[in-house]
């Protein structure tokens, strides 16, 4: 069987100023059912428009999949016209943001936001999807569910309202679920309940997560497999074990030196220097202007290779990885 | 809700109360003796004593205030100066030709006004977007008496549609509807102005926050995330402004209303004004007060529907 989740040489490219840049640059990877994948890397890295072209809403006129394939749940999404991709959203693939507290509509009781996608995508009446929808509430936990249909998305906490958000994103039951940092907006004790919520309901129905983040403590809690971007490029994909056992690029190495830790005998090293902005972009390997390891090859872009023989873990380095 | 109408209600009391008061102030700090407008320059010092008496304009302003307030809490506006009938008597005759000319052209500005923000803020940039920017800009820029002209010409004068003079057949339903048509365009054009921009300006917004994005992620047609989930928020802004222009609606029925000769409130402002009917013209101001304040309540009370927001703050 089909991955529930296949992404194929996909390129996302934006227009300013009537120049092109490429914001996501070949990307390949797939997510099986019950797997989670996380995709990590800091802001402006690619994360977040690589999840808003599977769920095909790039900003139109501004950006959109300029090559590759996007299969969810057997349907290509690039190719597709907009009247089946609406029906794709919501419906096969639903979608968490990062926000929980401006991701819901302040004027539309919660009951209603969440069996929306019912009346839509099942044809559901008011009724029936709000019969359903307390379920789902019930589902993610809300306490007195029941009373709480009515009420407004300001009357609950950030907690409360990622919970809605999860219900409402799972509420077709779909096939695959894209979780945009799910849990940073929120308090450390809410942001466990909320991953073990997700972590518990992907074992039952069996979704296929693609979880966006960039706290790896997340991603070694909860993730199967972890992808690094960097510049709109995949620098490293490996099983989760792998990773945190042999972190192989200079970014992914930087990035886990960057992080806290309790066992430390030294405090968090920051990574010199920021993102280039898309106008000053290196050709070539992306990193290399923050790169200890730069050497005149790196203008030209590396391939991914295997780590140590083993092809589950990839790196795109020429200092690093099999030859 | 009923909780919140009620004190909204209360809250009035206080604003009527100052809004009176002024008007109180305003009518005796105009410069000029009302007596000698009434009686001529030439009258003798005992004929406007007695007049001062008659017209309780001898009492202490103090005890003059109370007698002010005392009448109007029981609905008495005086009598007019210029013909002595009853002030209340002569507006309640022409209120319904300026609320019919007020309520049409709310319908008019707010029926062409919010689809054309709406669909401006959906293809911002496009053609109808271009279009509403031209056609709200022209509308802001046109004097009420230069358009209404202009509409008489052409409507009225070329092609025979309408009647030039509003008030000549005022009886027949289907004639006072035909008369009511230019006059409410000519005031409703105005406002379309106004409110395709905040409906454009407030959609702009709406349609660019975070809840936007995860009623498309629901899969939604965009035509219900635009109605159902953007133009409710934007809907705010909206009331706000048609609340408002209530009031200006009432100020600008004076030009109309002129122009197309028809009987109404801004009509009757005008004669106290020429005939310095105080009286007459301190029973307008009253009345006109009280129809903003009544159109600032039902604002309100529309928020209170429009944004859950507003019930629990």
């Amino acid at each position: 069987m089909n991955a529930p989740l296949i992404v194929d040489g996909v390129t996302t490219s934006i227009r300013l100023d009537g120049q092109r840049h490429d914001v996501v640059r070949d990307i390949s990877f797939q997510v099986a059912a019950r797997e989670t994948l996380a995709l990590v890397g800091e802001s402006g890295c690619g994360k977040s428009m690589t999840a808003l072209s599977i769920m095909g809403l790039l900003p139109a006129g501004i950006a959109s999949v300029s090559a590759g394939k996007i299969i969810v749940d057997g349907i290509d999404m690039v190719a597709a016209d907009e009247t089946v991709r609406e029906s794709v959203r919501g419906n096969r693939i639903g979608m968490i943001f990062q926000e929980p507290m401006t991701s819901l509509n302040p004027v539309l009781p919660i009951g209603f936001q969440v069996g929306e996608a019912l009346m839509q995508h099942q044809g559901l009446s008011r009724s029936a999807a709000r019969a359903k929808a307390l379920d789902l509430l019930e589902h993610v936990r809300i306490p007195s569910a029941a009373r709480r249909l009515d009420d407004y998305p300001h009357q609950f906490s950030g907690g409360m309202r990622q919970r809605v958000m999860i219900a409402l994103a799972l509420a077709c039951g779909p096939k695959v679920l894209i979780a945009d940092e799910p849990t940073t907006a929120l308090d450390v004790t809410i942001q466990r309940q909320v991953l073990a919520l997700l972590a518990d309901l992907q074992a039952r129905e069996g979704l296929a997560v693609l979880l966006i983040t960039h706290n790896l403590g997340v991603v070694a809690s909860v993730a199967d497999r972890v992808m690094v971007m960097y510049g709109g490029d995949v620098v490293e994909s490996a099983d989760v074990k792998d990773f945190f056992a042999r972190p192989t690029h200079p970014y992914s190495v930087a990035l886990l030196a960057a992080m806290p830790r309790i066992d430390a005998t030294e405090g968090p090293q920051p990574i010199p220097g920021q993102v280039p902005s898309l106008d000053a972009m290196p050709s070539g390997c992306r990193f290399q202007s923050r790169c200890h390891l730069r050497q005149d090859v790196c203008s030209t872009l590396p391939p991914l290779k295997p780590v140590a023989g083993n092809p589950g873990h990839q790196v795109r380095c020429w200092m690093r990885g099999d030859t | 809700m009923l909780k919140f109408a009620l004190k909204r209600l209360l809250l009035a009391i206080p604003t009527l109360w100052a809004v009176l008061t002024i008007v109180f102030v305003l009518i005796r700090i105009v410069p000029g003796d009302p007596t000698i407008v009434i009686l001529g320059d030439q009258a003798s010092e005992q004929a406007r004593a007695d007049l001062r008496e008659k017209l309780g304009l001898a009492k202490s302003i103090f005890s003059q205030y109370i007698d002010f307030m005392w009448q109007i809490a029981h609905g008495d506006l005086g009598r007019s100066l210029a013909t002595n009938r009853p002030i209340m008597s002569d507006v309640l005759s022409v209120l319904p030709y300026t609320l019919e000319l007020t309520l049409a052209s709310l319908i008019v500005g707010t029926v062409i006004g919010v689809p054309l923000g709406v669909l401006a803020a959906e293809k911002r940039d496009g053609f109808a977007d271009w279009f509403a920017r031209v056609f709200s800009l022209a509308g802001l820029s046109f004097p009420a008496f230069v358009s209404g002209i202009l509409l008489l010409i052409v409507f009225s004068l070329k092609l025979r549609w309408f009647p030039v003079i509003s008030s000549a057949n005022l009886v027949d339903p289907i004639e006072r509807l035909r008369a009511l048509v230019l006059p409410a365009l000519n005031l409703g054009l105005l406002m379309v102005a106004y409110v395709t921009r905040v409906t454009r300006s407030g959609m702009l917004k709406a349609l660019g926050e975070d809840y936007i994005r995860t009623a498309r992620s629901k899969g939604l047609p965009s035509r219900i995330v635009v109605w159902r989930h953007a133009f409710r928020n934007a809907l705010v802004p909206v009331v706000t402004v048609v609340g408002l222009y209530l009031g200006v609606l009432i100020g600008n029925a004076v030009l109309t209303e002129i122009v197309f000769n028809r009987p109404g409130i801004g009509k009757l402002i005008v004669t106290a004004l020429n005939q310095r009917d105080y009286t007459l013209l301190q029973g307008l101001m009253v009345v006109t007060a009280f129809a903003v304040v009544l159109a600032n309540i039902l604002t309100d009370l529309t928020y209170g529907l429009v944004d859950p927001r507003v019930k629990t703050e």
